[in-house]
């Protein structure tokens, strides 16, 4: 993508198509926040807005740091993560009833969500190190396995269930490129569909149980835990093709659809904008997340292919687990919907993200040019 | 791939990945068509169920009472009607702390610590969402109190209705019945979001309850636009109510209030008839309890000493009390010996006594009437002619035509609970005690005792039947009213001797001369009768049987009077029945009462005076004498006892089917069986006779 002469040729050489959906995305999210405040920019449209520019702007900058220099930091800095949650769990700061924030006096880090992209990167770089005739034997799998389950252990005991999901599923994505035997997954997931059902029954506590439960059935719990589905599905029901109108969704203005800005945001847009707001947002993150595989797919360096495909995955899990949660498809577990969602974590991640795929791609296209 | 190629394995790890890409990027597509494909689940095809979610999220809707249709009488007079009513409810959900709430309550409305007894039970029981009665037809200053600290009072809802509103009070309570807050069964069987609305009441007993379809009409509702927290947005239109349909009794409710306030202490009913239609004029049960706190809801104190009274306030005693006729069924006795082929002049011999088989069954004048026909023997109640003639043509000739003139028949009437009591035979006695019919039988049934039991509906109907000679049926509602009843199967010729007989009760020296009205033109045809309620052991009647002034109460004798009048060209017919009264006092008794009613309904104005003259002879009119009887119960109750008495107004039963009512209906069949036992031995009722209310004059 070569623009006219005049351009400079690295602005011109960026993934503007990338760019303008994402531009394009966390606008709509803006517009949504906008709303969501009653038609006001404050308390979140405004600063939601300085912190894309900031986060963008930081990505820009992450896509001109070499690929290679990703590669060698990629374990030294699993490594790193992985201490700062220990260092979580022993003095992190506990903010409603889980312990996920490490203050440091001049910044708040949350360790769990670094872990995010950081897992991809380490599988990515480990299967890099294996050598290729390895790959088929047991030996490619269980440090990698060991890799993914010492962050994700130490961020269920926050608890935090959802960042636990998404670390493993990143990891794992990454052990499903790298060539991992796919009877292992396949068997892994029957496992799975076997275990849970006899899990519910036999080893969650009765309130455990009644959560999943509810989330089988909210309706037959409205004022309970089921209520934020219930009233998420009612805001997305109501909204039809073309949704109520900006300013004019009834669900969240009236307060009914509780955290309608932040993980339950896609109902607030679903509830004004109707399916056709709804599918711009999939469609939309569904290209992003394709240029991203395209990224991967066109990387020469093994670390290179797997990290891209898996940060992409990475994003397409944080959308889809949001999406599958407000339409009642998934428990509430609590993952924001990136660039949409007031909040900077999920936003921040997702910029990391996307500046390492530009990193990625910016060196496809130097090792291209030679 | 301008790299030279590395191993063969790296580059299978190479295709390897690419192809795991490629089925990573099409599952992913895939994930997104399901989401894309349950969004338009959620929001095309179930589009409408969520919408209709969503509206009920955002409108609040809060449903306004319909009012009630009026009962009126035959003229259009208010029996029911409703009157603006202040009331002040609590919202238990909503209470935040319920003891400041109270406090502030208590002061605001000056409650009692009864009320507050009745309201701390009220919220323990109530769902959260059922508002909690704390006051009703508050004044309007007490009421604007209230709305002042509403803000400061969460929970507390005053709110501005209508209240139902019976101006007679306990004279049309047996009717009416009354009207009261659903219970939370009543909510759980229906899901009626009305049966939980502040001020909504439905009917529970009488009339209340039988035409509760009718007269409830449609509530209103006003709309209000709600965010989750409950804080009003904006007003949305209101519905307003289709108030419930006006019903049009046959009731009189002159008459109503008059015979009510004429019975005066007496435990008993009162029914007047029009024998061209068969328009109840008048039902009467007294005493009773006033349908007006009822409806506001009574503490458990009212409702032990309405239970506990031995009056049995509680009872419907026209439609549920049952008791032995007594003489007041000899006309009818006398008709079915005339259809049989007696001739009216035959005479029997009246001794004094009569000996059957082994028994001596005697007459209540115990010297004789001597050599007496059908119509001396209806006007002075003579015993031995109806045992004798009764004992020659058998009790089965005569049952049918108790049934024909309505004794033992349930009527097409909107009253929830009618007992309709026996016309026995030898068929029914057979069914039900498996023995045969014996000559005592046929004598005790012949003078109204042993096994015959009617309540006062049937005997009014009765003396309406024979007075018109028509199969009229009694009604109580004016669109309702049955045209063109057929005439009984009996001939004309000997209804007229039959009436002749009761002109003679009244007219010709008969037992109940003391009846007489005092109207020119218009005269009385009447039956006195009386009914035995206690079994007369051989002692007692060795020593000389006890008058009923020296007994308890419940062991008096039942004291009845049927009537009709002008006796050339019947109008009304009428029935009292007086539980216990025995007699005792002149002007307490069935033969002046039934003047006096009677009266009404051709000269009210001498039957008014009538009334000012004897009624503070007994303490004064029905209000004055429950105000009395209250506070000489509540002296006599400790304030310990009050403070367990805790009634919430939901949980109490309809009166009509109080456990009070059911123990005076067994107490009833007790003394039935105790005189029924006699006859077994060949004695029973009969063989001491009937006692009647007065000398021959």
């Amino acid at each position: 993508m070569i623009g006219p002469s005049f351009v400079p040729a690295p602005v011109a050489r960026l993934p503007w198509r990338m760019l303008i959906l994402v531009i394009a995305i966390a606008s709509f999210g803006l517009v949504i926040l906008y709303s969501a405040a009653g038609g006001s920019v404050r308390p979140w449209a405004l600063s939601q807005g300085i912190r894309f520019v900031v986060f963008l702007s930081g990505a820009l900058l992450i896509a001109r740091i070499p690929e290679d220099v990703w590669r060698q930091a990629a374990l030294p800095g699993y490594v790193l993560i992985v201490a700062l949650l220990f260092a979580v769990e022993l003095l992190g700061a506990v903010r409603g009833g889980s312990q996920r924030w490490l203050d440091l006096g001049f910044i708040r880090l949350q360790p769990s969500e670094v872990m995010k992209p950081a897992i991809v990167l380490a599988c990515a770089r480990f299967y890099e190190l294996l050598p290729p005739n390895e790959t088929r034997r047991f030996g490619a799998i269980w440090p990698a396995a060991l890799l993914i389950a010492l962050p994700a252990g130490l961020v269920m005991l926050q608890p935090d269930l959802g960042t636990a999901l998404m670390i493993t599923s990143g990891g794992l994505t990454v052990m499903f490129l790298a060539g991992v035997p796919l009877r292992l997954f396949v068997g892994g997931a029957l496992a799975l569909a076997v275990a849970a059902p006899l899990a519910v029954n036999f080893l969650l506590h009765d309130y455990q149980r009644n959560r999943v439960l509810i989330f089988m059935d909210p309706e037959s719990d409205p004022l309970g835990t089921g209520y934020h589905i219930s009233q998420s599905k009612i805001a997305i029901g109501s909204g039809g093709m073309t949704g109520k109108g900006f300013l004019h969704g009834t669900q969240s203005h009236l307060d009914y659809l509780p955290e309608g800005h932040t993980d339950f945001v896609f109902a607030t847009m679903a509830e004004e904008w109707g399916v056709l707001g709804g599918l711009f947002i999939i469609v939309a993150y569904l290209m992003v997340i394709r240029w991203g595989i395209n990224v991967g797919l066109q990387a020469q360096s093994r670390f290179a292919k797997l990290a891209a495909a898996g940060l992409a995955t990475t994003i397409f899990f944080y959308v889809a687990i949001n999406l599958a949660m407000v339409m009642g498809l998934a428990p509430v577990v609590g993952i924001p919907l990136p660039l949409v969602s007031f909040g900077g974590s999920a936003q921040m991640t997702v910029f990391v993200c996307l500046g390492i795929l530009m990193s990625i791609d910016r060196s496809n296209r130097v090792e291209k040019s030679w | 791939m301008n790299r030279p190629p590395r191993i063969a394995t790296e580059a299978q790890q190479g295709y390897t990945f690419s192809r795991r890409a490629w089925l990573l990027g099409a599952a992913q597509i895939g994930v997104g068509t399901v989401l894309a494909g349950r969004m338009g689940w959620l929001a095309i095809a179930e589009n409408e169920r969520y919408n209709l979610l969503s509206e009920s999220n955002r409108v609040n809707m809060t449903l306004i009472p319909p009012r009630r249709g009026w009962l009126v009488d035959r003229h259009g007079n208010p029996i029911a009607d409703n009157r603006t009513d202040f009331r002040v409810d609590l919202i238990p959900d909503r209470v935040v702390d319920e003891e400041r709430t109270l406090a502030a309550l208590r002061q605001l409305l000056a409650l009692t610590e009864e009320d507050l007894l009745r309201i701390r039970a009220d919220l323990k029981h109530a769902a959260g969402f059922q508002p909690v009665k704390v006051a009703e037809n508050v004044g309007w200053e007490r009421f604007a109190a209230v709305q002042v600290r509403q803000p400061e009072l969460p929970g507390v809802a005053p709110t501005r209705g209508f209240a139902r509103n019976y101006p007679a009070g306990a004279a049309v309570a047996h009717l009416t019945g009354y009207v009261g807050s659903a219970t939370a069964e009543q909510y759980k069987q229906t899901k009626n979001p009305l049966f939980v609305t502040p001020g909504f009441k439905l009917g529970k007993d009488g009339l209340e309850k039988t035409l509760e379809d009718e007269l409830r009409g449609k509530p209103g509702a006003k709309r209000i636009e709600v965010t989750a927290r409950g804080k009003l947005v904006a007003e949305l239109a209101t519905r307003v109510d289709v108030p419930g349909k006006t019903q049009r009794l046959t009731i009189d409710a002159g008459l109503q209030e008059y015979a009510a306030r004429r019975l005066g202490t007496n435990s008993g009913s009162a029914v007047v008839l029009d024998c061209l239609t068969g328009e109840m004029l008048c039902m009467v049960s007294m005493p009773a309890y006033d349908p007006n706190s009822f409806s506001d809801g009574i503490s458990q104190l009212e409702w032990k000493m309405l239970s506990a009274d031995d009056h049995v306030p509680l009872m419907n005693k026209v439609t549920q009390g049952l008791y032995p006729p007594g003489s007041t069924v000899k006309p009818m006795n006398g008709l079915a010996l005339l259809e049989a082929g007696v001739s009216p002049d035959e005479r029997v011999f009246c001794g004094g006594a009569l000996r059957v088989g082994s028994g001596v069954f005697h007459c209540h004048k115990r010297r004789g009437h001597g050599a007496i026909d059908l119509r001396g023997a209806i006007a002075q109640s003579c015993d031995i002619y109806f045992y004798e003639m009764i004992r020659r043509l058998g009790y089965d000739r005569v049952a049918p035509v108790a049934r024909a003139v309505g004794l033992g028949e349930k009527y097409d009437l909107p009253l929830a609970a009618q007992r309709y009591g026996t016309v026995p035979d030898s068929a029914w006695k057979e069914r039900k005690y498996k023995t045969k019919w014996t000559v005592a039988d046929s004598l005790n049934s012949s003078i109204g005792q042993g096994y015959v039991l009617a309540n006062p509906m049937q005997l009014a109907v009765m003396a309406m039947r024979i007075a018109s000679g028509r199969m009229l049926q009694p009604s109580l509602l004016m669109d309702k009213v049955a045209r063109n009843a057929p005439a009984l199967p009996f001939s004309a010729e000997n209804l007229r001797v039959v009436r002749e007989g009761m002109w003679k009760v009244v007219n010709g020296g008969g037992t109940g001369g003391a009846s007489r009205l005092h109207i020119p033109g218009v005269e009385l045809a009447a039956k006195t009768g009386t009914a035995q309620v206690r079994r007369i052991t051989m002692a007692e009647r060795r020593s000389g049987v006890l008058s009923n002034a020296q007994l308890p109460f419940k062991l008096r004798d039942h004291a009845l009077f049927v009537c009709f009048a002008p006796v050339e060209n019947p109008r009304y017919a009428a029935s009292i029945v007086l539980e216990h009264n025995g007699h005792t006092v002149r002007n307490l008794d069935t033969p002046l009462i039934g003047r006096d009613i009677m009266t009404y309904l051709f000269d009210k104005e001498r039957a008014l005076k009538s009334l000012a003259e004897v009624e503070p002879t007994w303490g004064g009119d029905i209000r004055t004498r429950m105000a009395a009887q209250e506070a000489a119960y509540r002296a006599t109750t400790t304030a310990a006892a009050a403070a367990q008495a805790v009634a919430t107004e939901t949980d109490a039963p309809a009166p009509t089917r109080a456990r009070a009512v059911e123990q005076a209906t067994d107490a009833s069949n007790a003394a039935q069986e105790a005189t029924v036992s006699d006859i077994g031995n060949g004695v029973g009722p009969a063989s001491v006779g009937t006692t009647e209310p007065s000398e021959p004059q």
